[in-house]
């Protein structure tokens, strides 16, 4: 078995019900996200587009994460997961240097590294991850990609010269895949970011675990 | 590329959670700073016992005790660099040997156990033969301890600056410039203007290769990758780290350079040792920018 996540970009309206129900099914504290949904202006008035985009650890296949934790805190799971036992972490920041995809956090409350699991405990239980089920147009699937029957190697199929992953020039081979995605969603040196400029927000960086 | 996509595009960030700040803040600095003095007096005492084996008889116990108190430097800011390091001990019990953290450990340990036994063998029992042996493998020990934490910052694949086997060049060359400086330092009388001179000729050579590498990844490096380039922005330019990147390249390297060439046409270990201070202040500040200017660069 290996689990993967797909994003229709096409059908993601941006209503961020994913990353709050990620946000409370894993009480992650604040200041710190699993998943989050970027968004992204394109074109000049009046010709403008609003992209969204939603942004969560890839699971990796061959995680840059995993081989640097010096203690096997992050391990991958039989089903493809990469997981963290927080228990082990010894916070070196390793893992959070290491991943190209800044999916990884130091959890302010614990002091250890944290990031999305794709909800291994709901999954160890058959339930699909909180993301999934709260998104309102089925953006999110997730599923089995070694089983040719499963939704998501089914949306795969159809799509096919249509799927993407972020970076993959990074040798990473992510289980987390785009469609109706570009450069402006899925390159983050694709826009300009002007710290502090964000719609309802002035804050610039976060301190790391919530100190410098 | 990216300048191409993003005046055609004007795609801009309106929506988004705050970044994470620095990762690795100026601990890291002090971190690799330490270590590179710590193994590069090994090195120095080393090639003075082979070139200058009566002067260098003296150098044996202060040598020791510099590694000691440089290595200890460098484990005690490693620690403190750790957001729980009441757990660094899970390093040895359940250790995960692909990451160059625990390969490091290990191998920073052991070097630290040899150090203690070249002390002790120098200051204690005073026996050279012995002391000499182990020096022996000291220093072999020395180079994957200095080399450590280039194949770490290879690691990070998110950090597309820090490439091998540019790092280890970069460790190695570390070494060998500070290593050297701390002993024209710290030989006082010890060593002859000779002897001090074969140091300034390391320390020399050390800054020239590493500016010379300094250079091509400045000049070079944007060329191959397009993040690359984004980072280097951070020290070109009106660059937050412009400023800091050229004063370390010239505390560090230029003008050690050029006072070792004056050293050597007026014969004066005084210039010799300005050059050693320079560039062992300096190597902080060129350590300290090349550590932080990838992690300003948003990662999503
Ligand atoms: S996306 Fe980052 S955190 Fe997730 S598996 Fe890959 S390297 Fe690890
Ligand atoms: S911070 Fe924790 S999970 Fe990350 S590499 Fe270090 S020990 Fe492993």
């Amino acid at each position: 078995m290996q689990l993967g996540f797909l994003v229709d970009l096409h059908l993601c309206m941006g209503c961020k019900g994913c990353e709050i129900a990620c946000k409370v099914e894993n009480e992650v504290p604040l200041s710190t996200w699993r998943l989050r949904v970027k968004y992204v202006d394109v074109g000049t008035f009046p010709e403008t587009k609003r992209t969204f985009t939603p942004l969560r650890c890839n699971h990796c296949e061959n995680a840059p994460c995993e081989r640097i934790c010096p203690v096997s805190a992050l391990h991958y799971l039989e089903n493809g997961i990469v997981n963290i036992d927080k228990e082990r972490c010894i916070g070196c920041a390793g893992c959070v240097m290491a991943c190209p995809y800044g999916a990884i956090y130091i959890d302010p409350q614990t002091q250890t590294a944290d990031k999305c699991t794709y909800c291994a405990h709901r999954v160890a239980s058959s339930m699909m991850p909180a993301c999934v089920v709260a998104c309102p147009v089925q953006a999110n699937i997730f599923g089995d990609l070694e089983d040719p029957k499963s939704n998501i190697s089914k949306y795969i199929q159809v799509h096919q010269g249509g799927v993407q992953v972020r970076k993959p020039e990074k040798g990473t081979n992510p289980h987390h895949y785009y469609v109706g995605g570009g450069n402006v969603t899925l390159n983050p040196l694709a826009s300009v970011r002007e710290n502090g400029h964000t719609l309802f927000s002035n804050i610039k960086t976060l301190p790391i675990g919530g100190h410098h | 590329m990216t300048h191409e996509i993003l005046a055609a595009t004007n795609a801009v960030v309106t929506l988004d959670v705050a970044l994470p700040g620095i990762v690795w803040p100026w601990l890291v600095t002090v971190n690799m700073w330490a270590k590179s003095i710590g193994t590069g007096v090994i090195f120095m005492l080393f090639i003075l016992l082979r070139m200058y084996p009566e002067q260098a008889n003296k150098l044996r116990f202060p040598t020791a005790l510099v590694s000691i108190v440089f290595i200890s430097i460098f484990l005690l800011f490693t620690l403190a660099d750790l957001h729980q390091p009441f757990r660094m001990w899970h390093i040895f019990f359940y250790p995960h040997v692909t990451s160059a953290i625990t390969v490091g450990a290990w191998m920073a340990s052991i070097f630290m156990g040899l150090l203690t036994l070249l002390a002790y063998q120098s200051y204690i029992k005073k026996d050279n033969a012995a002391y000499d042996k182990t020096l022996l493998w000291t220093a072999i020990l020395a180079i994957p301890v200095t080399l450590y934490t280039a194949g770490l910052m290879a690691q990070c694949t998110a950090r597309e600056l820090w490439q091998m086997p540019t790092e280890s060049a970069q460790m190695i060359l570390a070494a060998l410039l500070s290593g050297s400086a701390f002993m024209i330092l710290m030989s006082g009388r010890k060593l002859s203007y000779e002897a001090k001179n074969t140091l300034g000729m390391i320390l020399g050579l050390s800054a020239l290769m590493s500016f010379i590498i300094y250079m091509s990844e400045y000049i070079f490096g944007p060329m191959k990758a397009e993040e690359v380039a984004a980072v280097l922005e951070y020290i070109k330019g009106n660059g937050q780290y412009t400023v800091a990147f050229w004063v370390g390249q010239w505390m560090t390297y230029l003008l050690p350079m050029l006072l070792i060439v004056l050293s050597r046409t007026s014969r004066s270990e005084g210039i010799l040792k300005l050059a050693a201070i320079l560039s062992l202040f300096g190597l902080a500040i060129v350590k300290h920018v090349w550590l932080i200017i990838p992690q300003l660069l948003p990662m999503s």
